[in-house]
Parts: C-alpha cells; structure tokens; sequence
C-alpha cells in the first residue's frame, strides 16, 4: 500500500535530497559507475548477408529477414540505448550490398554500434566500412560498462597475397566449408590495443567484448574459430565480469570459458547447422549449449532473429527473438557461474527438435 | 579338306546333323589356342581402383554443382548446407511434411532448388541429380540408413 503523501513525508524527503546534492560528486559516481553498473537494454542484429543478385536486384530472403529486425526493433518497448549491429551486413563485400544494408539499417531510430565481418571486410580490406560506416576497432564507456569492439576476422597475410583478384580473395573467405580457407584471428596489433585500452580499466568494471567471430575455437573447418583466441582471453583474464557477443555462427551458441561468457547471435538471414552434424569431422561444440530448434526449410524465417540484451549488473541477459519458433532466454546463473538457458537447461526439458544430427 | 570331302561326303550319306558336328569340331580346335572368357563378376583390384575413380570424378562434379548457383539468385546450397551437413540422406525416403507425401531425397533436392534458390528443378534421373547425390551421400559416408526418420 503506497503511503500517503503527507507534508511530513514530503519533507523528509526532500531533507534526504539535500543531504544527497551535497555529497562530494566523486561518491556520487561511484554508485552509479565503478561499483556498480546501471541495468540498460541493447538490441543485437547481425548476418544479414544482403545479397546482390544484379542490377537492383537483390535476394529477397535476406532482405526480408533485416527489414523484419529493424522493424521490431524500433517498436521495442523499453528503447535500446543502442543497437550493434554484429558483422556480415552484406555477402561479398560488394559496394551495392553495403550501401544497401546502410539504408535499411537507416529506418533504424535508435544508434548503432558497428562490428565488421569477413564478408564485408575481404572484398575491400575494409575500405567501404571505414569510410562510410565505423572504425573497426574501438571502445567506449556506457553506464558503467566498458564495450570493447574488435575485427577479429582477420588472417594470415601469406593467404591474402595468393589471389589474383579481389574477388576471388572475397569469394575464397566467403564459402564456410573452403578446404582452402584460412582461420581468423585478432592478429598482434589489435592484442597490443587491447592491452593498452583495458589497462585504464579497473577489474571491477564489467567488460563488453563484441566481435564478429567468437573468440574461442569450436570448429575450424568452418572457421567457427579464432586462431590466437588464448592470447586474447587472456588480456581479457583480470576482469571479474567480461562477456563476449559475437555472431559468424548463425546459431544458439553460449560457453564459459573462466572468467569470461560467450554468447552468439542469430542470424537475420539463414541458420547453420551445428558443427556435430557433419558426420566427418571431429567438433568442439560447447556442452553448455542447449541447441536452438532444427530449422523447419519450409518456413522461410525459421532459425533466424535477432537479441534484445539486458544488461543488469554488469551481466548479459540474451532474449532470443526467434521469428517462427518459441524465443529463448540466456541468463548468467550466479551459483554456476554461467550463462544457462532459463527453460530447457536442465536436460529433463529438453524437448525433441533441439536434438541435431 | 572338310568341305571339299568329307561333307560332301557325309551330304550323301544323309547325315546332316554330322554338318552341325563337324563345325563344332571345328570350333572347339580354334577355341584350344585361344583365352578362355571372363567369368561373370570376377574384377580385379585395377577395376575397383578405376570405378572408384569414376565415382570419386562425379562425386567431385556433385561438389562443383553444390556449391554453384543452381536457381536465379546466386545461393547455393552450401550456403544453409556447409559441407552437405543437414542434409540427412540417409533418412530419405521419408514423408516430408509440407510436400505432403514420402519422397526420396532428388526430391527434396528439386525443393530447395525451387525454393530457397529460385530455379528450375532438375530431371530426376539427370547427371546433374545424380553426381549432387553422390556428393551429399559422400560428404554422409558412414551413418547408418534411417529411412523415414524426421
């Protein structure tokens, strides 16, 4: 029962307000920033593979499914403080592909934070994307939380010479089952970035990490990989609370790996399926994942979405908008000291179609 | 010798059936200087080895063709489908809910074709069918056959 505003209680309260205006400022920040993080909301949309087909012409599938994500995205009730949008915004890096995405990304009412992924960097090196669009690797506070963004599709410069034509290096990066592909990395120059960024960090400060692939190894075959994730994990090892969000799977992916949460966002394009269920292959899929639902082909939209990302104290809760499916939820339990899915899992919940094979 | 006298010979005598005799005769003498025919299915390690190529040349057809644009809008099947993964021919045939019936996996194959990449579908029994089958059953080798599983 509320209590009455009464001219007693008005005015305790506004002694109360007083006695806070005149505390030192630095107290003040320091219940609203290092200690302790405000709860915001974010949204996450990533993988649109915006595919140029000719002349204006574009696949409309795709198409579909980022408009869908912008869409829903805008009527999002909380507002998100901002969007990041996760990499592969077009498919071959093509100018047309881009320009494309950033005018649909532009019906977009809220900010956006830019990821860059392999098949917008590898046409170009990243020439579009840094003109146009975001520097590829930066960081900035927001709330309490440090958001650190990192290019970490990068690889080997003995791979990149060997093409004959841009395109051809775009096309090599592109297909995810290339017997001739090369895995990603974050190289040294951005692990020597990082070091000096997070050094003005203090451990206590929860830290955002986004990427475009995830920052562990899961299945090289397809580049579900990144070749000197160690190193990079760990210059991320002395902070109490570091999330990492990456896309590149285009499925339900989450891991702990120490100190550090991993989770992946869908893609607004199409679903991949899980590394297990290439029969030949050997995977290190993460058994703390319980498996999205196994794409229905007959419904377009299956197995694709978008997130909309609580952040609570430093923690990610991952909503899940999976368009024709049940959303899913991913929550970092406190006692396990990991993300879990806050419905399915334990493994007496787990419902038929999430088994893959 | 034989034609000159001793048929002419036998012709006289009335003995025909000795012409048929004679030829075989004369057969069997050639056939003693000559090969004896190949059984039925006795190969060799070299066939194995040669059809093993052959399958192997449309198997790497099958890839080419997987992961091509087969419809109107660039996709292909690898893109949903990296390495044939998420294909399961080994449970076709099988009903599939949306066409509606039991079909084997070309079928399915023409789905896709017509779906999700926007193009014509292929002649069941086309090179085209059968090297993308033997593609897909290769990248599948090992797994049990489960026919009509989900």
């Amino acid at each position: 029962m509320k209590k009455k505003t009464t001219r007693r209680n008005f005015l305790k309260g506004a002694a109360a307000a007083a006695a806070a205006a005149s505390l030192p400022l630095s107290l003040v920040e320091f219940s609203w920033g290092k200690q302790n993080p405000q709860n915001f909301t974010l949204a996450y949309i990533s993988d649109s593979h915006l595919t140029h087909i000719k002349g204006t012409e574009f696949v409309r599938n795709f198409d579909k499914g980022l408009k869908r994500a912008v869409t829903e995205c805008n009527f999002m009730s909380p507002k998100p403080d901002f969007v990041i949008y996760g990499g592969d915004l077009a498919q071959l890096g093509k100018r047309q592909e881009l320009e494309h995405g950033l005018e649909i990304m532009s019906r977009l009412r809220h900010p956006v934070k830019w990821v860059i992924g392999e098949h917008d960097y590898y046409l170009d090196l990243g020439r579009f994307w840094q003109d146009k669009i975001s520097k590829l690797t930066y960081s900035f506070d927001h709330k309490g939380v440090h958001f650190v963004v990192l290019n970490s599709i990068l690889t080997y410069d003995s791979w990149m010479k060997q093409w004959e034509t841009p395109e051809e290096r775009m096309g090599n990066m592109a297909r995810l089952d290339n017997p001739n592909g090369s895995p990603f990395m974050v190289g040294e120059p951005q692990i020597k970035w990082l070091k000096k960024d997070l050094a003005k960090v203090d451990a206590d400060t929860p830290v955002v990490v986004m990427s475009h692939s995830p920052l562990y190894k899961i299945f090289k075959p397809w580049n579900f990989w990144t070749d000197d994730a160690e190193q990079v994990q760990a210059v991320l090892k002395p902070f109490k609370k570091v999330t990492v969000l990456h896309g590149h799977v285009h499925q339900i992916l989450y891991n702990q790996i120490g100190n550090i949460t991993f989770q992946a966002m869908m893609s607004t394009a199409w679903p991949w399926p899980y590394p297990v269920s290439y029969a030949q292959k050997k995977s290190q899929v993460p058994k703390l994942t319980v498996f999205m639902n196994r794409a229905d082909p007959f419904a377009e939209r299956d197995a694709t979405g978008w997130s909309i990302l609580d952040l609570d104290s430093g923690r990610v809760t991952n909503h899940y908008k999976l368009w024709e499916n049940q959303d899913r939820t991913l929550r970092f339990d406190e006692k396990l000291k990991a993300p879990v899915d806050t419905r399915y899992q334990d493994e007496s919940s787990r419902i038929p179609p999430q088994t893959h094979y | 010798m034989l034609h000159s006298y001793i048929l002419p010979a036998l012709k006289r005598t009335g003995l025909v059936v000795a012409e048929a005799a004679c030829l075989l005769l004369l057969a069997s003498m050639i056939q003693m200087h000559a090969p004896s025919p190949a059984l039925a299915d006795e190969f060799t390690k070299e066939d194995l080895a040669k059809w093993e190529r052959q399958f192997m040349d449309v198997v790497a057809e099958g890839e080419k063709l997987f992961h091509s644009a087969l419809g109107r809008n660039t996709v292909s099947c690898d893109m949903c489908h990296p390495n044939g993964a998420n294909t399961h021919p080994e449970t076709y045939p099988k009903f599939q809910k949306q066409i509606g019936k039991v079909v084997g996996l070309r079928e399915m194959i023409n789905w896709c074709i017509q779906n999700p990449l926007e193009g014509d579908p292929l002649d069941l029994d086309s090179p085209e069918m059968v090297a993308l089958e033997a593609y897909i059953k290769y990248e599948r080798r090992g797994v049990k056959l489960a026919p009509g599983k989900h």
